[in-house]
C-alpha cells in the first residue's frame, strides 16, 4: 500500500474538499470501468411496446459479480445508486435490484462530486415545471404533489418569479430532441431523488455535523441547478467559517522537533516479539471472549437467564475465573474478588502492607481534589511516616521524592513509591501467590472461598 | 526567515530518521507472523435487542461497566437527549433532555454515578444520575475549549478528558470545573479519544490524519502515528494495552503497535468505499468490528485482516459501536435512530 499521505489541507490546515470526496472518486473508477468501450456494461436501446427505451443496461449484476460476491455487489451498487451515479428508470427508490429492471448513467454533470446543494427554489422549479408538461411519466408522486403544496406555501410572494422561470425551462425542454429529453429528464429526476429523497430513503448528501463545520466555503458550492439567484442564507449552525489555523510559530516547531527526539530515542521491540505477544494475547483469551466460546451456563441475549452474571457478582470464583488471575498481576488486581483472595492470601503470611498500599494510592486518585491532602497524610502515616504500623519498604529515591511530594499533597504524591511497591508485587507477593496452596487449591475447585482452613490473623484492616 | 527554514529542516530530517529506525526493528511483518494461524471461521452475530425510543439520528453511544447485572448503556442523539438503557430488558432507564440538541458525544462514568456528553455548544456538560432527589440534574458545565467537542471520556468521578474541534484535548476537574491539563500538537480537528486500560495514557485521532499517545500524568504526547490518507473519527486500545486501532474516512482500519512505534496492518477491502465511523474490539482483541457510512458494521479478524463477518441491520449510517465491558454483546447505534445489541 502506498505509504504517501496526500493531505488534500491547504496550508492553514482546513480540508479543502468534503470527506465525501474519497468516496465519489472511488464510485467514480467503477462508473469508469461500467462504462468502459470494451470490457463495460452494454448500454442499449429496448424495445418496450410502442416505444424504444434509449440508453439503458439490465440490473442483473454479473459485472459486479466478477469483482465481488453477490450480496456485496447488490450493497455496493445501491450504495452507488442512493448517491446518484445510476438509477432505476422507472422507480423514485434508487436502488440496484437483481432482476431484469433498466437502469441508467447519470450524466457527469449531475454527479454528487460537483458539490451540489440546491436549493428549495430550485426544486420548486422543478416541480413547477414538471406539472406544465402533459405526459404521463412526468406527473407528480404523492411526495412531490405535498412538497410542491408546501413550497407554494413558502414562497407565496416570490411564486410568479419561479413560475416564470419553470415555463422557461419548460420551454428549453421541448426544442430538444424527444429520445435526448426522455433520457435528460429521467437523470434530472434522478438528480432530484438524491436531493429530495422519497420519504422514507435515505439523503446520502446529508454530512456529519463534525465534518460540515469544517469546511473552507460552503456559499461557493451552493450554485443553482436552473441559474437562480441564490440570495437565502443557510440557517444551518453548522455552516459557521472555520477558524483559521495559523502557520506554527517558532516555538511550536522546536516543540514539535522536541517531540520527534523524543520519539527517536525511544526503544523498539522486535516486530517478531510483537507479533507474538499478540498471538499469545489472544490466544490466552480465547476462551474468555464469548465472541467465540459460549459462556456457562448460557448467553443472557440469548437464554435471557442471568445466572452468568449473578456468578460474577458471587464471591464463589468459577475455575475459569481463578485460572485468569495468573495471566498476569492486574487481572488479580483489577477483579474485586481477586483483590480479596490476594489480599487474604498475604495476610495469612503477615505481608499485605505492599497490597494495601497500593489500593489505598488507586483509591486516592480517584478522590475529589479537595479530600486529597487528608487522605494523602493518612496514607503516609500509615505506610511511610518513620515508626508506621504497616511500614512498607521503598528505595530511598522514591522515599526522598514522596516525602517533597507529602508536603504539598495532590493525586500523584505516592506516585513513584506505587510503581515501586508494584514491581515488589509483580516479582513477589504475586508469584508466591500463584504458587501457594491457596491458590492451587482455588483453581483446582477443591476449597470453598469463604471457609479459611488458614489461620488467618485477626487483621482488622481489611480494605478491598 | 533563514532560522525557520532551517528548524523546519530539522523537524523534517527526525521525521526521516523516525522512519529509518522503524524499518530497522522490522525484522518481519504481522502477516508473515501470523501466517501459520488459521483464519477465524464465518462471525455471525444476531440483533438481540432493539432500543428504540430517539427521535433523531444517533451520535454517540457508551457502555456502563457492569454493576449489579444490569447491562446499561448510554446513547446521544440530534433529538436532543440522552437516554440510559437497560438494555436486556431495553427499558428506558433516564431520558435527560439536553440544552443543545448539536450533541456529538456522550460518555458513562465507571462508577456509575454520572453521565456526561458534548457537541456545537464546545462544553462538556456532566450530569448526576445519583441525584438526593431521583432527578437527573447538570452538575457541571465544562467551558474552555474553542471548537466542538467531539469525544469526552471519564477517569474517574473527579476527572474527565475531552477532545475538540479547537485540535487539541483538555483532562480536567470534575469538581471545581476547570481544565487541569491541555494537551495541543495535533494540527487538525481532534475527532475521538480512547484512555488506556490501565488509565495512565490515552490516546487521540484527529483531521491532520494522525493519532497521538498522550501521557496524562507528564501532561505529554510520547507518540505519534501516521499513514492514514484521511481523517481518523475513530480511535481505541487493543485490549492488552500495547496496541492502538483507527479508523478513517479513507476506508480503512489500522493497527499500530506501542512498543514497536509503528503500523502493523491494515485493515481494508477494495469492495469498501466508505469511511470508518466508529470501532470496537472483542474482549481477547481477535475480533475487531467497525461501523461504517455505508450502514455496516465489518467484522474483521485483528490478526490475518480479513473480513470474517458483516452486520447488516442499520438502515443509515452506524455512527458507534461498543463492546460491553464483559465481551457478550456489541451495541450499534445509527443515524436511523435506532441502537441495537448484537452477539
Amino acid at each position: 500500500m502506498a505509504q504517501t499521505n496526500s493531505y488534500r489541507q491547504s496550508s492553514n490546515g482546513v480540508a479543502d474538499e468534503s470527506p465525501n470526496m474519497l468516496v465519489y472518486r472511488k464510485m467514480e473508477d467503477v462508473i469508469a470501468h461500467m462504462q468502459d468501450e470494451t470490457n463495460g456494461i452494454p448500454v442499449r436501446t429496448v424495445k418496450s411496446f410502442l416505444s424504444k427505451i434509449p440508453s439503458v443496461f439490465s440490473g442483473k449484476i454479473h459485472f459486479f459479480i466478477v469483482t465481488v460476491k453477490r450480496l456485496e455487489a447488490l450493497h455496493l451498487g445501491t450504495l452507488m445508486a442512493a448517491h446518484g451515479y445510476f438509477f432505476p428508470i422507472s422507480d423514485h427508490v434508487l436502488t440496484l435490484k437483481d432482476d431484469g429492471t433498466f437502469y441508467r448513467f447519470q450524466t457527469p454533470y449531475f454527479w454528487p462530486s460537483n458539490c451540489w446543494e440546491p436549493e428549495n427554489t430550485d426544486y420548486a422549479v422543478y416541480l413547477c415545471k414538471r406539472t406544465m408538461q402533459n405526459k404521463a411519466r412526468l406527473e407528480l408522486a404523492d411526495y412531490e404533489a405535498e412538497s410542491l403544496a408546501r413550497l407554494q406555501r413558502a414562497f407565496a410572494r416570490k411564486w410568479e418569479f419561479i413560475f416564470m422561470q419553470a415555463e422557461a425551462q419548460a420551454k428549453v425542454d421541448k426544442k430538444r430532441d424527444k429520445i435526448e429529453r426522455k433520457i435528460l429528464d429521467s437523470q434530472e429526476r434522478a438528480f432530484w431523488d438524491v436531493h429530495r429523497p422519497v420519504p422514507g430513503c435515505v439523503n446520502t448528501t446529508e454530512a456529519d455535523i463534525k465534518k460540515s463545520s469544517r469546511m473552507k466555503q460552503p456559499h461557493k458550492t451552493r450554485k443553482s441547478v436552473y441559474g437562480l439567484q441564490n440570495d437565502i442564507q443557510s440557517h444551518s449552525p453548522a455552516h459557521t467559517p472555520a477558524p483559521e489555523v495559523k502557520e506554527p510559530t517558532e516555538e511550536e516547531i522546536r516543540d514539535q522537533i522536541q517531540h520527534w527526539q523524543a520519539q527517536l530515542d525511544r526503544h523498539r521491540l522486535k516486530m517478531s516479539k510483537v507479533a507474538e505477544s499478540l498471538l499469545s494475547y489472544t490466544g490466552q483469551y480465547v476462551e474468555y471472549d464469548p465472541f467465540f466460546t459460549s459462556p456457562e451456563p448460557s448467553n443472557p441475549w440469548i437464554s435471557d437467564d442471568i445466572t452468568v452474571w449473578e456468578l460474577e457478582t458471587s464471591k464463589e470464583p468459577g475455575q475459569q475465573r481463578v485460572k485468569r488471575w495468573g495471566f498476569g498481576i492486574n487481572e488479580v488486581l483489577k477483579d474485586p474478588v481477586g483483590r480479596e483472595q490476594f489480599l487474604k492470601f498475604l495476610e495469612s503470611e503477615f505481608s499485605s502492607e505492599n497490597l494495601r498500599f497500593w489500593l489505598a494510592v488507586q483509591e486516592v486518585k480517584k478522590r475529589p481534589i479537595r479530600e486529597v491532602p487528608t487522605r494523602v497524610q493518612e496514607i503516609w502515616q500509615e505506610f511511610l511516616a518513620p515508626g508506621a504500623p504497616s511500614a512498607i519498604n521503598v528505595d530511598s529515591k522514591s522515599y526522598d521524592k514522596t516525602t517533597q511530594n507529602v508536603k504539598d499533597p495532590g493525586r500523584y504524591a505516592f506516585e513513584d513509591a506505587q510503581e515501586h511497591i508494584y514491581k515488589l508485587m509483580k516479582s513477589d507477593s504475586y508469584s508466591r501467590f500463584l504458587r501457594s496452596t491457596f491458590y492451587q487449591e482455588l483453581l483446582q475447585a477443591k476449597k470453598k472461598v469463604n471457609n479459611c482452613t488458614y489461620h488467618c490473623s485477626n487483621n482488622p484492616s481489611r480494605t478491598g | 526567515m533563514g532560522e525557520m527554514e532551517e528548524l523546519r529542516k530539522e523537524a523534517d530530517n527526525l521525521k526521516d530518521q523516525i522512519t529509518e529506525a522503524r524499518k530497522v526493528v522490522q525484522d518481519t511483518t504481522l502477516q508473515e507472523a501470523v501466517a501459520g494461524t488459521t483464519l477465524v471461521g464465518r462471525v455471525q452475530l444476531k440483533t438481540r435487542k432493539t432500543l428504540r425510543g430517539h427521535l433523531a439520528k444517533i451520535y454517540a453511544m457508551h457502555w456502563g461497566t457492569d454493576t449489579n447485572c444490569s447491562k446499561l448503556c448510554v446513547s446521544a442523539s440530534q433529538d436532543g437527549k440522552l437516554i440510559v438503557w437497560d438494555t436486556l430488558t431495553t427499558n428506558k432507564v433516564n431520558a435527560i433532555p439536553l440544552k443543545s440538541s448539536w450533541v456529538m458525544t456522550c460518555a458513562y462514568a465507571p462508577s456509575g454515578n454520572m453521565v456526561a456528553c458534548g457537541g456545537l455548544d464546545n462544553m462538556c456538560s456532566i450530569y448526576n444520575l445519583k441525584g438526593k432527589d431521583g432527578n437527573v440534574k447538570v452538575m457541571r458545565e465544562l467551558a474552555a475549549h474553542t471548537g466542538y467537542l467531539s469525544c469526552c471520556r471519564f477517569l474517574n468521578d473527579s476527572e474527565i478528558i475531552t477532545s475538540s474541534g479547537d485540535c487539541t484535548c483538555i483532562l480536567w476537574d470534575i469538581e471545581t470545573g476547570t481544565e487541569k491539563t491541555i494537551f495541543a500538537g495535533h494540527l487538525g480537528d481532534c475527532m475521538s479519544l480512547a484512555v488506556s486500560p490501565d488509565f495512565k495514557m490515552f490516546i487521540s485521532g484527529a483531521c491532520d490524519f494522525t493519532a497521538k499517545l498522550w501521557d496524562i500524568r507528564e501532561a505529554t504526547c510520547r507518540q505519534t502515528f501516521s499513514g492514514h490518507e484521511s481523517d481518523i473519527n475513530a480511535i481505541g486500545f487493543f485490549p492488552n494495552g500495547n496496541a492502538v486501532i483507527t479508523g478513517s474516512d479513507d476506508a480503512t482500519c489500522k493497527l499500530y503497535d506501542l512498543r514497536a512505534d509503528q503500523e502493523l496492518i491494515t485493515y481494508q477491502d477494495s469492495g469498501i468505499m466508505c469511511g470508518v465511523t466508529s470501532l470496537a474490539a472483542s474482549l481477547s482483541g481477535r475480533l475487531l468490528l467497525a461501523g461504517y457510512d455505508d450502514f455496516n458494521v465489518n467484522i474483521w479478524d485483528m490478526l490475518k485482516a480479513e473480513r470474517v463477518g458483516v452486520l447488516a441491520g442499520h438502515d443509515n449510517r452506524v455512527s458507534c459501536i461498543g463492546v460491553s465491558s464483559d465481551g457478550m454483546a456489541c451495541c450499534t447505534g445509527s443515524w436511523d435512530s435506532f441502537l441495537k445489541i448484537w452477539n
